[in-house]
């Protein structure tokens, strides 16, 4: 699902965020990735969805090398993608079922077709009656399940979460995480950056480890 | 959204040619979701206009005064034109003799002139008869019976013939009646026609002049309103090109924006001219019976309105074009 070879990513300012970095994540598998802050969580992720280009390196995501995705067909990438923030990014003027519906109102979905998806989705994370309420008047739990439920309407094939549990007590962080297991279950393909070693160590997923921008544990890479 | 009607064509075809059965793709049935999908938009975005009336207002009400001016002062033009049309083929002398000519001598002289060569007729207007017309007329009856004598000379008007209605022969009849012993004034009336008209092709261009130079304010208006819209809803167009919405998807609900402003702009310029010309019905109906004439003051024409809306519609969408194909790609998610 996502292959990274020798990727890496130079900014304008000349900070390497990521050098050298390899792996493989196969479709249908999950991992955590992990590191210290500005180690290049983020940086990868943002690799992965196109919303930075890499400087070195290929990466090639559903079969596709992003290096030759053109800047107009980066929406209909993302689209088979399904990102979530560490800060939601609700829009709170609209109510939670509208913001689940939305990429479905982007792709085109008819009403009645939205309507069940947005509902089968919030059901998943568990939101069934809150479809009406704005985001504002949510818990910071109940909000990033909002923002699993609008990354999984369109049933995309991978999901990415950067941070998805930063802002949350122990219990709800474990909440979030079996919720993305779920997914995983199904077939979904899940990366998830995070720091919070003590809960993914419990879970038994496989472990991605950046270090100043390079990859320095993973258990299928070889590196120690 | 070339790319993604493109998209969605593929994927429908594929569907269909692996299974008849599950529907395929229909063509008019993806037409009504095209349109329904933009008619949704554009109801939407007349409903966030909608949901701030007062700024929404402001801004069509800066439009709208922006094309009224051009539009009315085109309406008052055509008015007077209809006055004056008309007038230009009249060309006509008017010969006030001296004080002292009577009206007998001002005949023999009106048989004098129809034997000219250049002369098609003459009319003669006995002073008797002009201090009547002005009595009937001018509403002054009972002040002008306090006039021990009538002031008023008699008049000769002169009809150059037919063929010499050339400016420059004209010109020349009117120098030989000028040096005339018994003529007081000879008066071309032509002369303010041409004049009138000068002034009326000035106004014309100016016209178009003062249409160009606003239009350009409603592009900058709309481009304005549209570009602070777009930074407010900036956080919203992260998240919408984040989760797979193309430019064209996020431009929609700006461009419709753009084209109600216009519209409401376009509108709002109707009822300004109509509103001017309401005020002005009823002056003018009274200063036109006092010149014995049966103008009224035309109201907008169909072909003026529907040009005053398409101008707004059109300048409002090509406003909010500019800015949001200015400011819409700064906008990338980080």
């Amino acid at each position: 699902m996502i292959r990274f070879d020798n990727v890496s990513k130079r900014y304008s300012g000349g900070h390497e965020a990521l050098s050298s970095v390899n792996f493989h994540l196969a479709a249908g598998e999950m991992a955590f990735l992990t590191g210290h802050s500005g180690a290049g969580k983020s940086t990868l992720l943002k690799l992965i969805a196109l919303i930075e280009r890499s400087s070195g390196g290929q990466v090639v995501v559903n079969g596709q090398n992003l290096a030759k995705v053109r800047r107009s067909r980066i929406p209909f990438h993302r689209r088979n993608i399904g990102i979530i923030f560490q800060d939601h990014r609700l829009l709170f003027d609209r109510t939670v079922f509208d913001n689940v519906a939305l990429p479905l109102v982007i792709a085109g979905c008819n009403r009645q077709e939205t309507a069940r998806r947005v509902r089968a989705s919030l059901d998943k994370v568990g939101l069934l009656g809150k479809e009406k309420a704005y985001p504002i008047t949510l818990s910071g739990g109940e909000q990033q399940r909002v923002g699993i439920a609008r990354a999984v309407v369109n049933k995309p094939p991978l999901i990415l979460a950067d941070e998805p549990t930063g802002n949350l007590d122990p219990d709800l962080s474990r909440e979030i995480m079996g919720i993305f297991q779920e997914f995983n279950r199904v077939g979904v393909s899940v990366l998830v950056a995070t720091h919070d070693l003590a809960l993914i160590h419990t879970l038994g997923q496989r472990i991605l480890r950046l270090e100043h921008g390079t990859m320095a544990g993973d258990p299928r890479g070889g590196v120690a | 959204m070339n790319m993604e009607r493109h998209k969605t064509l593929r994927e429908q075809e594929g569907r269909s040619r692996s299974g008849a059965s599950r529907g395929g793709f229909h063509p008019l049935h993806w037409l009504r979701n095209y349109f329904l999908r933009h008619l949704q938009t554009f109801v939407y975005a007349l409903g966030q206009l909608s949901r701030k009336p007062f700024a929404t207002l402001m801004t069509s009400a800066v439009i709208g005064i922006a094309l009224a001016m051009p539009a009315g002062m085109h309406t008052m033009l055509r008015n007077v034109q209809q006055v004056v049309s008309g007038w230009d083929s009249a060309a006509q002398i008017s010969l006030f003799l001296k004080q002292d000519v009577t009206a007998g001598q001002a005949q023999v002289l009106a048989e004098q002139l129809r034997g000219h060569p250049d002369i098609a007729m003459v009319d003669f207007i006995s002073s008797e008869q002009a201090m009547e017309e002005f009595r009937r007329l001018s509403g002054f009856g009972e002040a002008l019976d306090a006039l021990t004598e009538n002031p008023l000379p008699q008049v000769l008007v002169v009809h150059p013939s037919l063929a010499n209605q050339g400016a420059e022969s004209v010109e020349r009849l009117l120098e030989s009646l000028k040096v005339r012993a018994d003529v007081d004034l000879a008066q071309l009336d032509m002369q303010w026609v041409r004049r009138l008209f000068g002034l009326m092709e000035i106004g014309r261009r100016g016209v178009w002049v003062l249409a160009g130079m606003l239009a350009l304010a409603v592009l900058l208006v709309v481009g304005n309103t549209i570009r602070l819209a777009i930074q407010n809803r900036r956080d919203e167009i992260v998240v919408m090109k984040l989760i797979g919405g193309t430019d064209a998807f996020i431009r929609r609900p700006f461009l419709y924006s753009g084209f109600w402003y216009g519209l409401l702009g376009g509108v709002i310029a109707f009822a300004l001219v109509e509103g001017a010309l309401g005020l002005l019905k009823t002056p003018v109906h009274e200063l036109a019976g006092l010149y014995n004439s049966q103008f009224a003051l035309q109201s907008l024409d169909l072909a003026t309105v529907s040009i005053l809306l398409a101008s707004g519609t059109l300048l409002g969408l090509s406003g909010s074009w500019l800015a949001v194909g200015r400011h819409l790609r700064d906008i990338e998610p980080t």
